[in-house]
């Protein structure tokens, strides 16, 4: 592949307007990685086409010459998903950021596939509309990534992950035809393939269009914090709202350095005196959230909580919820760090919080917990120093000790990351050879070459056709 | 983010500082969502990410830039948009800075670059030179069109186009000397006259002038003072941006040992976020280091020095401004609100453009070396800005108002102009038409 790399560049370049085509070997590099950056591949070249035929020309192209294709969006994964491979041609969607059409009476938005997802909410936000799922890395990251990766956040407690927000999508697949699978309507005839493509890793096709559920803002919001002496108080406060039958719009963790992290960055006035802390947000009238957040509170009390601030203002709440998001990318101002993204049951989350510790202090490293907790889905930063190759082995081994964990305890190893090159290896510990066979006999119906995403997902050995 | 460097490399302390401020970034994407150019053109290579890996594979392996390098960091606007977006507190300004010098030192620009280059940085920064090239300009505006269909020529087209068609004669507010005040003295400051703001719009530094004269405020315009070395900085011309520092440094420091030094006042926010960081830029100089740092500690942007003199609150006035913040007056000093509370308490009603954070195009001399992309961003903010349906708009920063002016009909003015008229001053000439 690498010694036709000439031929290729040359024909994709007659296959893309002026400017889509990166080739040049300086230009290559930025393109080796995503979020996850401990793993590095230069593609051979990046594609970045700006319509769905251009895509389809583009993928129509590799198929025939059997060229991997790595999908792209804003390589804000982090598990890898968007890093390439020395053979493959990156197809990013970057330039694809048109919003298309917003049907107010149907609720519905069609976009490109390369709209951040912040971009929706903020396009039928005068109306009174938002679109739900709020990855942390909702201003960056694209519809076409959250559809790749199935991905959730703080709000999804209520309002559900992606695949629950996703009516539709135009798809172009790996010998470029291009499908459309559902619709406007909330469910479609047949099979739902959407939910199959939703969360597939860029495996199953290149979607180009995504057709998504708007929901009515709600009268009111309030995040409320909650500091409590221990994490696993605040770990069995979690358990015991969620298992009393209280569902609030979200609750999210964070140990005593992660407050440190994310304070520092977004000054949203946390406590820094408690050991952990939860946000809880409640919504609705007045009278709803002064309710529920009334049982929350009695829940907290029995679980030793010592500070309770509410909210003061809009821009309060907003700072509240800035520091939070931003808490993954605030910690690099204290180290590098691994993200892992186990789910448990809820109640064993104290446990796997005390146990996630005690790995940690084994391999001799920090651990920050910043974390989706009324989910159970867990995110422990592995803090250490990539430059030094000994700490970053120690690292690794650490998360996937903390991953066995988490499926040991009844969890998974993703939550919403995703498999991509991190967890690869690590799915033979959450499935057996037959789970993983009829998984890749699904793929191959829908991708028979294996040309889309190939190296991600499954482990290297064991497949069949490779 | 894992670099390698060489401990040979790291013993140059530039390749040490950016070294220190590579190891921040965790590439986690967030700040290609708020720059203007990846918005704009949709590649990662153009996106504060895609600049910062682009620099780390360039110095790390001590290499002298390239085409496909140049290309990806001429286009960056050093807006600074990135800056206020990373959660992880990553110095993209100084490692912009060091790839600039760099370039400058490592790479041949194709000659027509190298000739509009060496124009503006041997024009702009001289008022008596930029002021005749701008009578000059005046009598080649009918040639613009002709210039901008010769490729090499197109920037010399360009700025015939954003020349203003009245060129103001020089102003008392350049020249040298101590404005004392009658009665009460409440402060002494130093003023930054400037470089191209004085010739473009000289009513800018004179209502400081009056402003602060009224609000007993000694001001000194300093002997050999000039530009600050912000536009020639931007262009990786260290030497002379050094030089022109130093210059200042010593013209202001002059002003504190004849008689004291409350603040550097600077109207233009540009400069502004050049000259507070003086103290990074010269601190291997042994010599300098300290000075410079004492200056850009005491520089200050005129709004934020008005807001610790409690301007009392007026009454509503029936004229509504739309507030354009500078990148510089944003991004780079972080100044958001002080701006808009001044107005807001001087009687004025403020509203904010959408996609606030989004650069106008201007960026000192941006709009001149890469007009496609300017233009787009011009037309992005003017379409923002007149959707608020304000009268006018206010600003804090020269660049922005040549830059939109030659977009929108609508009066775009200095903030403190609007300050100075509210608080007794005459009436900004560009309102006299309207009432
Ligand atoms: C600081 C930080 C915080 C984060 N917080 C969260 C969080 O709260 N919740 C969460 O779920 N995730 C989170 N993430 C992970 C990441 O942002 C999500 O996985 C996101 O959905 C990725 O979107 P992207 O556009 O960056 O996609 P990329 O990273 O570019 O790609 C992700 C995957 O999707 C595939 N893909 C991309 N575009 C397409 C397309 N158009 N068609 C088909 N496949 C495609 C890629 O091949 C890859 O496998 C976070 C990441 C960071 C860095
Ligand atoms: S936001 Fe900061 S840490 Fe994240 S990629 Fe950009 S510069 Fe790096
Ligand atoms: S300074 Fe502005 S243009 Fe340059 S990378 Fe940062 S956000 Fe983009």
């Amino acid at each position: 592949m690498l010694d036709r790399r000439e031929t290729i560049v040359a024909d994709l370049a007659d296959l893309l307007p002026p400017g889509c085509l990166v080739s040049d070997v300086r230009g290559l590099v930025p393109f080796e990685t995503d979020a996850f950056i401990a793993y590095r591949r230069v593609p051979l070249a990046v594609a970045l086409p700006e319509t769905t035929a251009q895509v389809a020309a583009v993928l129509k192209y590799c198929s025939r010459y059997g060229i991997p294709v790595v999908p792209r969006g804003a390589g804000t994964s982090l598990s890898g998903g968007a890093i390439p491979q020395e053979d493959a041609v990156v197809i990013g969607l970057s330039k694809m950021t048109r919003i298309l059409d917003i049907d107010f009476p149907n609720r519905t938005a069609t976009v490109e596939a390369g709209v951040t997802n912040i971009s929706i909410s903020e396009a039928v936000m005068p109306e009174g509309f938002f679109y739900a799922p709020d990855p942390s890395s909702q201003l960056a990251c694209t519809i076409g990534g959250n559809i790749g990766m199935n991905s959730g956040g703080a709000h999804c407690l209520k309002y559900g992950v992606t695949t629950n927000n996703l009516l539709g999508v135009k798809m172009v697949l790996f010998d470029g035809t291009i499908i459309e699978l559902g619709g406007k309507a909330l469910d479609a005839a047949g099979y739902d393939l959407l939910g199959l493509v939703c969360g597939s890793e860029g495996q199953l096709g290149i979607v180009t269009e995504a057709t998504v559920r708007l929901l009515a803002r709600p009268e009111g919001a309030r995040p409320v914090l909650f500091g409590f002496s221990s994490s696993e108080e605040a770990g069995a406060c979690v358990a015991e709202v969620i298992g009393s039958g209280i569902i609030p719009v979200a609750i999210e963790f964070m140990d005593k350095p992660a407050i440190g992290i994310c304070e520092a960055f977004a000054k949203a006035g946390y406590p820094m005196d408690v050991e952990a802390l939860l946000i809880v947000e409640v919504e609705g009238s007045e009278a709803e959230m002064d309710a529920t957040l009334a049982s929350i509170i009695d829940i907290a009390r029995r679980h030793g909580v010592t500070t309770i601030r509410e909210s003061q203002s809009a821009t309060e709440a907003a700072l509240i919820w800035k520091g939070r998001k931003s808490a993954f990318g605030a910690t690099g101002r204290i180290a590098d760090y691994i993200c892992m993204d186990g789910t448990v049951p809820l109640s064993k989350l104290s446990e796997v919080l005390r146990k996630t510790g005690e790995i940690a202090a084994r391999y001799g490293l920090r651990v920050a917990n910043v974390f989706h907790a009324g989910d159970g889905n867990m995110h422990p930063l592995i803090l250490y120093n990539i430059n030094d190759p000994e700490d970053a082995a120690r690292a690794e081994a650490a998360g996937n000790d903390i991953l066995k964990l988490c499926v040991d305890a009844g969890g998974c190893l993703t939550g919403e990351h995703g498999v991509g090159i991190e967890k690869r290896d690590l799915m033979l510990h959450q499935f057996t050879q037959a789970d993983l066979n009829q998984q890749m006999a699904a793929r191959a119906a829908f991708d028979p070459q294996w040309i889309m995403n190939p190296s991600k997902v499954f482990p290297l050995e064991g497949r069949p056709t490779a | 983010m894992q670099t390698s460097f060489a401990p040979a490399q790291l013993a140059d302390p530039q390749i040490a500082t950016s070294e220190q401020i590579l190891r921040k970034c965790v590439h986690c994407g967030f700040c290609t969502a708020t720059c203007p150019t990846y918005v704009t053109l949709g590649n990662e290579l153009d996106s504060p990410r895609g600049r910062i890996y682009l620099i780390k594979d360039m110095l790390e392996n001590d290499r002298p830039a390239d085409e496909e390098v140049v290309t990806h960091i001429d286009r960056c606007l050093s807006c600074l948009s990135c800056m206020t977006t990373c959660p992880s507190g990553v110095n993209y300004m100084h490692l912009v800075d060091h790839a600039r010098v760099h370039i400058e030192k490592t790479y041949e620009r194709p000659l027509g670059d190298r000739l509009v280059r060496a124009v503006l940085a041997a024009v702009l920064p001289y008022p008596g030179r930029f002021r005749l090239a701008l009578k000059a300009a005046g009598l080649g505006r009918p040639f613009a069109g002709l210039l901008k269909r010769i490729g090499p020529l197109k920037p010399f087209g360009t700025m015939l186009d954003l020349a203003p068609s009245k060129v103001a004669p020089a102003s008392i507010a350049d020249t040298p000397g101590t404005h004392r005040v009658d009665g009460l003295k409440r402060g002494r400051v130093a003023i930054l006259s400037g470089c191209a703001q004085p010739v473009l719009r000289p009513e800018i530094n004179e209502a400081t002038l009056r402003l602060l004269a009224r609000l007993g405020v000694e001001v000194v315009v300093p002997e050999n003072a000039g530009c600050c070395g912000a536009l020639v900085h931007h262009m990786g011309r260290e030497e002379q941006a050094l030089e022109a520092a130093r210059r200042m440094v010593d013209a202001w420091l002059k002003v504190k040992v004849d008689g004291g030094l409350d603040a550097v006042i600077i109207t233009a926010s540009g400069c502004g976020t050049t000259i507070k960081d003086y103290g990074h830029m010269l601190r291997l100089d042994p010599d300098y280091a300290e000075k410079a740092a004492e200056v850009s500690a005491l520089a200050r942007d005129i709004t934020e020095y008005l807001s610790g003199l409690e301007l009392p609150v007026l009454e509503k006035r029936a004229l509504t401004v739309a507030y354009h913040s500078a990148c510089s007056m944003q991004h780079g000093q972080k100044i958001t609100m002080a701006p808009k509370v001044l107005l807001s308490n001087a009687g004025f009603t403020v509203r904010d453009p959408g996609e606030g954070h989004l650069c106008c195009g201007s960026a000192g001399t941006y709009n001149i070396l890469q007009p496609e992309i300017s233009t787009t961003l011009k037309a992005r903010k003017i379409r923002n800005i007149e959707a608020t349906k304000a009268d006018i708009i206010a600003t804090g920063n020269i660049g922005c108002i040549t830059q939109i002016a030659t977009g929108t009909a609508m009066p775009i003015l200095h903030t403190v102009e609007l300050l100075d008229w509210a608080y007794g001053g005459p009436k900004p000439a560009l309102l006299e038409t309207r009432d």
